[in-house]
């Protein structure tokens, strides 16, 4: 009979353990899910910035054409980007042609007094902000989760409901990496 | 993170115990000292009923006094877009909610933040503090503001501010009635004592003493936490933001700032802001014990010598180095989580730039203009101009004795 209710309370235990992992796995789930909507609408709102920035620059910039062509296809290959990994890759790009434009931008200082271009090139420079911290809180929020996955007790239960690994999200950016040369001789 | 909510809230229900109890005996003894012995409940109901009062408008509209009394105004994204945008950008490291933002017309520059929860936070930053710091520097103080949403401190400080008034206050009309009325008639409170005069002087003094000591305790607790939360605060800004140099050199402006002392402030509302907003002079005579901020310098300090990385660790190593005390930091915190720095944003990366390209457009001038360029020992280059006829030089900096090499 005692042997009997141990075995019955040990069970009820195991059961509300697997039950309290569970909730946390979700919690830390939903997390993920929210951090990266976040970087949704972050992106998304850089694609909204980017016509009315080409629309004012444009005035100003006539024999740019090329960095305005790289621009737009930029926005239109990032807009249309599927998986995680794909998204990476072209906001990435995208991310290049912009400060490749900001560079150019300061050949031409009519446009750099211009009221309305210095408010979206505030717009502009937050949003970049906002970006890099939604992407440094959704990979946070991924490390968490991939290691509760991964780690030993909580992984018996992550394998039970199929609970499965998150990707990171890094912004491919040749350009950053490489640190620029000055030389004189 | 969890765990360090987790501590705060467990040190703000002790301190708020704590000051309960000291509120209660003061009223206690204050009703026993007013009325004799009999009336020492009167003594604590009225004081309970005061305390309710105070901390239901503390809770129902506790920030929104504290807003008024610095004379704080709401702002939209269309009249401070910079302000704006920053503190949305922060908001997006933390993960909370928007706080509202204001600003507090006052040339000298402080922040603080307050409110009950996360849901109903407010930022409030001074014009003088919009006007000194670059993009970098307010993301840093916005971040330290954000992170006191986000470790909860902004309830406790308003909570513990209240109680921390409604003690002053209690005592300070105990204590004037006393000065007044014992000028006056004696009346008042020789009315109770009739049966044991004794007694009731005894009683008396120790009315006095509890009517003097109680704020003095209160104040001494409630220091003592918001200095251990201003670091905290202060490693949560470097871990949101990757980058400590910004709050640090904020920090630095802030402290190297000559404008008058912010207006609307007081005793209790002084823990809030990111630096003490009471001027030098005064802070320095006060003791460890009293003052509610760290030493601005330390901060600087621990903040600059964070050089691996941002995470509450890093902080934590950093200020064990400087202060050679054992870490602020609660244990759960200090997993080895790897929080990579961040580079200065494009503003001041700028700035840089713009000072090395200063030098060079200077040297370029230079050689044109047929200087002889010579490296010293130490390091230091020197640009000797063409005029320069004797053929030994003394190092500036190393006082060292250089041969100057001839030319053509």
């Amino acid at each position: 009979m005692t042997a009997l209710i141990i075995v019955a309370a040990i069970l009820v235990m195991l059961v509300f353990s697997v039950i309290g992992v569970y909730n946390v796995l979700v919690r830390l789930r939903n997390q993920v899910n929210n951090a990266w909507s976040q970087i949704d609408v972050q992106l998304k709102r850089r694609h909204d910035l980017i016509p009315n920035l080409v629309e004012t620059a444009k005035g100003y910039m006539q024999h740019e054409r090329g960095t305005f062509e790289a621009i737009t296809d930029a926005r239109s290959r990032a807009m249309g980007a599927g998986t995680i990994p794909e998204a990476s890759k072209a906001e990435g790009a995208l991310g290049e042609a912009l400060s490749k434009f900001m560079l150019v931008v300061e050949n031409y200082p009519d446009l750099k007094a211009n009221q309305n271009f210095l408010a979206l090139q505030e717009e502009l420079s937050s949003t970049e902000n906002r970006i890099s911290f939604a992407r440094q809180s959704y990979n946070d929020q991924v490390l968490f989760f991939n290691n509760k996955i991964q780690m030993f007790p909580s992984n018996i239960v992550a394998n039970m409901f199929n609970f499965s690994k998150r990707d990171f999200f890094e912004l491919e950016n040749a350009a950053e990496r490489e640190a620029p040369k000055v030389s004189f001789n | 993170m969890w765990e360090l909510i987790r501590a705060n809230k467990r040190n703000s229900i002790v301190l708020m115990v704590l000051m309960a109890g000291t509120l209660l005996l003061l009223g206690y003894f204050l009703g026993i000292a007013f009325a004799g012995p009999q009336a020492g409940y009167i003594g604590l109901i009225i004081a309970t009923v005061i305390w309710l009062v105070l901390a239901m408008t503390s809770f129902m509209g506790g920030d929104q006094i504290l807003l008024a009394a610095s004379k704080a105004k709401r702002v939209t994204h269309d009249e401070y877009p910079q302000l704006f945008n920053i503190v949305e950008e922060m908001k997006i490291a933390s993960g909370l909610p928007m706080p509202r933002i204001y600003i507090i017309p006052d040339p000298a520059p402080n922040a603080f933040a307050t409110g009950r929860s996360p849901q109903s936070a407010s930022v409030a930053v001074t014009a003088g503090l919009l006007g000194r710091l670059n993009r970098d520097e307010l993301q840093g103080v916005i971040a330290h503001e954000i992170s006191h949403i986000l470790h909860r401190d902004i309830l406790y400080v308003t909570l513990a501010g209240i109680m921390l008034g409604s003690i002053v206050l209690i005592s300070q009309v105990f204590l004037r009635s006393m000065f007044y009325s014992s000028m006056g008639s004696r009346r008042r409170y020789s009315s109770g004592g009739k049966g044991g005069g004794q007694g009731a002087i005894i009683m008396l003094v120790v009315a006095i003493v509890a009517a003097i000591l109680a704020p003095i305790m209160a104040q001494l607790l409630y220091f003592a936490l918001s200095r251990r939360r201003e670091y905290l605060a202060d490693a949560g800004a470097a871990r949101l933001t990757r980058y400590p140099e910004g709050l640090a050199s904020a920090l630095e402006k802030i402290a190297g700032d000559t404008s008058p002392q912010l207006a609307a402030v007081n005793k209790v509302t002084a823990p809030m802001y990111i630096v003490n907003p009471f001027k030098k002079a005064k802070a320095r005579k006060l003791s460890d014990l009293t003052s509610t901020h760290p030493p601005i310098s330390e901060r600087i300090k621990i903040l600059r010598s964070m050089s691996s990385g941002a995470s509450f660790k890093d902080y934590s190593d950093s200020y064990s180095r400087i202060t050679h005390h054992k870490t602020i930091v609660p244990a759960a915190e200090l997993t080895a989580e790897a929080v990579a720095l961040r580079q200065a944003g494009a503003e001041a990366k700028k700035q840089q730039r713009r000072g090395t390209q200063m030098r060079q457009v200077g040297d370029i001038m230079r050689q044109i203009n047929h200087f002889v360029f010579l490296t010293c020992l130490c390091g230091l280059k020197l640009k000797i101009p063409p005029n320069y006829k004797a053929d030994k030089i003394k190092c500036p900096r190393c006082k060292r004795v250089l041969d100057l090499p001839k030319s053509g």
